[in-house]
């Protein structure tokens, strides 16, 4: 059995985010991470792998340092990694992102596709199903739980009011959520290992059907009208009182005030 | 993607809004979107459409109308009894091929925000997610020499990067404009008994292929929670409140005043609290008159979810504490000892009344 896991290295929206003059990210100026979801996903993969020796391949699209997060989910116990990388592929948005992937996914074996959710940068939890979409495969979202049974895959699908649990046949597509599991950490001899371990780098020449007009930022349908920090209301008061009391009386004289009580 | 001419591009009109129905039976964010979707319809001189999709739902179009659809297209089949992506992207990309609206709103929901993806991919355009401000206007925004400036453009707002930044987005080239709308944000309009909508029946046919995935079994949590959404006062607790036990004594506080729990996702976490009362990016976003923020940090990921209420307090031991960047009352102290004398005196206020 093939695994193909789909992650992204994310800036780690806990420190500060930074934009080009064009309205797009400047990830080159951040601090990066595995994204949670896509890590959740690798782990559901290699706990499958632990069960029935499949081989787990991940793909990541990006900027050339993206290769780190390779190495590290090789370290975790990857197999092989894939590197999308082309200066034309940037700026691109759900639509392009999904349509590059999708592109490089045709050229790979696989059973059973995992992508995180939503990655924290962007949030959309758009490219996963959109990658489905393209490659006409059926897709889980919100996957609380991934279990194989022979060539079907049977999913807990999350969502607000419970979960149904879905059978599909493979191959197929599947958007891994945080709280599926907790992501093993590396292991020394597969750091050792991941620091040799040879990356496959596809450029858009090694893109199967896909057309000129659906990469990058000239393919994105969708653009960029406004970016901003956001304006917060900023603080109000803040009170250090002496005793509980004090604090209690601070609280009910601005609820009395506001009308309130 | 390749853009559509003017001519193609003028062939899409109309606003029109996925009515999502669970158990057939609309949920809240299908009004919320009829009442924005009319609100942007005015603007453009339009209509509202509302799509409903499910198995016998036809009974389902009179409320819409009423809270302010223009019409209803509704299709209708035994294979969309229950969600299930394939039949349902199939039906609603069917309708959007066959009636060209310029756009398409779906709420993002756990529906939604599966559904959303697929039918945008499906019909070649773009998909803003997550928006929590749409308006109509120029895109450009400001005009650029030599370039079009087209009118009447979808401008769909959303916070990203964790909610650091907002970001405003067009699809200028391609229809529909597509967006995915965070519940709770939108206004629904005041029910207008015994309006009508014209009820249009359209089914694209629906033939299961592998894509159609089995539905083994249904579970719903049973709860008795009420929707935090709704909610006038929250007392919203988080890892500070150091344990599930603990989260009585935010109860009382919330008994004393009327108003109802919630929390961060650290306390769904950490003390198993239900994800239903979750405020936040992954949870709901909520507005109510008064927030309590006790024993939360104040994570950027949770003040997205609450920063829009009318008076925010926050009880917290560490003064450097983020969420006291958003409060207009901040209290630095121990909840333990605060919040027990706090319903103490909110009971004898209310009592000396």
């Amino acid at each position: 059995m093939k695994i193909v896991v789909c992650i992204k290295q994310v800036p780690d929206t806990k420190g500060g985010v930074q934009f080009n003059p064009d309205g797009t990210l400047n990830r080159a100026a951040m601090l990066t991470i595995m994204n949670p979801d896509d890590k959740a996903g690798l782990e559901a993969a290699l706990r499958i792998k632990d069960e029935t020796g499949a081989e787990v391949t991940v793909v990541t699209m990006g900027l050339p340092k993206a290769a780190d997060v390779l190495r590290e989910a090789m370290a975790m116990g990857a197999d092989k990694g894939v590197l999308i990388t082309d200066r034309v592929l940037g700026g691109a948005d759900t639509w392009a992102t999904s349509t590059t992937i999708a592109g490089a996914l045709r050229g790979m074996e696989y059973d059973l596709i995992i992508t995180g959710r939503q990655a924290i940068d962007g949030d959309t939890a758009q490219v996963g199903p959109q990658i489905a979409e393209h490659l006409n495969l059926p897709v889980i979202s919100y996957a609380q739980d991934i279990k194989v049974e022979g060539d079907s895959v049977v999913v807990k699908r999350q969502y607000e009011d419970g979960y149904h649990m879905l059978k599909v046949q493979m191959p197929c597509l599947i958007t891994a959520l945080s709280e599926l599991n907790e992501p093993r950490y590396m292991t020394p001899g597969g750091i050792f290992d991941a620091c040799d371990a040879e990356i496959t780098t596809l450029g858009r020449a090694d893109l199967i059907d896909v057309d000129d007009s659906n990469i990058g930022l000239m393919g994105s349908p969708t653009k960029i009208a406004r970016a901003s920090d956001k304006v917060r209301k900023g603080a109000g008061e803040k009170f250090v009182p002496d005793s509980a009391d004090e604090a209690a009386k601070i609280i009910v004289d601005a609820l009395k005030t506001k009308h309130i009580i | 993607m390749g853009a559509m001419n003017a001519e193609e591009l003028a062939k899409y009109k109309g606003v029109y809004v996925f009515a999502q129905q669970v158990d057939n039976k609309l949920s809240g964010i299908a009004f919320e979107l009829v009442g924005e979707g009319t609100r942007l319809a005015e603007k453009l001189g339009t209509e509202v459409t509302a799509v409903l999709i499910g198995s016998d739902v036809a009974g389902l179009a009179d409320e819409l109308a009423e809270y302010g659809a223009d019409k209803v297209i509704v299709v209708d089949d035994p294979e969309l009894k229950n969600y299930r992506t394939e039949p349902y992207a199939h039906a609603l990309a069917s309708v959007i091929n066959e009636y060209k609206p310029e756009i398409m709103l779906v709420g993002a929901t756990a529906i939604g925000r599966d559904l959303g993806p697929t039918v945008s991919a499906r019909v070649k355009t773009g998909l803003t997610a997550d928006c929590t401000l749409l308006e109509i206007g120029d895109f450009p925004v400001t005009p650029i020499p030599g370039k079009e400036q087209k009118k009447n453009q979808l401008l769909m707002t959303r916070p990203a990067f964790g909610g650091n930044t907002i970001a405003t987005i067009a699809c200028p080239d391609n229809r529909p404009q597509m967006a995915t709308v965070r519940p709770g944000v939108m206004q629904k309009l005041e029910r207008q008994p015994g309006r009508k909508a014209e009820v249009i029946n359209y089914n694209p046919g629906f033939t299961p292929d592998h894509k159609y995935v089995e539905i083994l079994e249904i579970s719903k949590a049973v709860s008795n929670i009420k929707d935090i959404m709704d909610a006038k006062i929250l007392v919203s607790g988080g890892r500070g409140v150091g344990s599930a036990e603990n989260f009585k004594m935010l109860e009382e506080l919330a008994d004393a005043i009327g108003g109802q729990i919630s929390c961060s996702r650290a306390a769904v976490e950490a003390y198993g609290m239900a994800p239903e009362l979750q405020v936040g990016q992954t949870g709901k976003t909520v507005r109510p008159n008064v927030y309590f923020a006790i024993g939360i940090s104040g994570a950027i990921q949770h003040v997205a979810g609450m920063e829009e209420s009318d008076i925010i307090i926050a009880i917290n031991r560490d003064e450097d504490a983020p969420i006291f960047d958003v409060a207009d009352y901040g209290i630095v102290g121990d909840l333990n000892k605060i919040v027990p004398k706090l319903t103490e005196e909110i009971k004898a206020a209310i009592a000396a009344k």
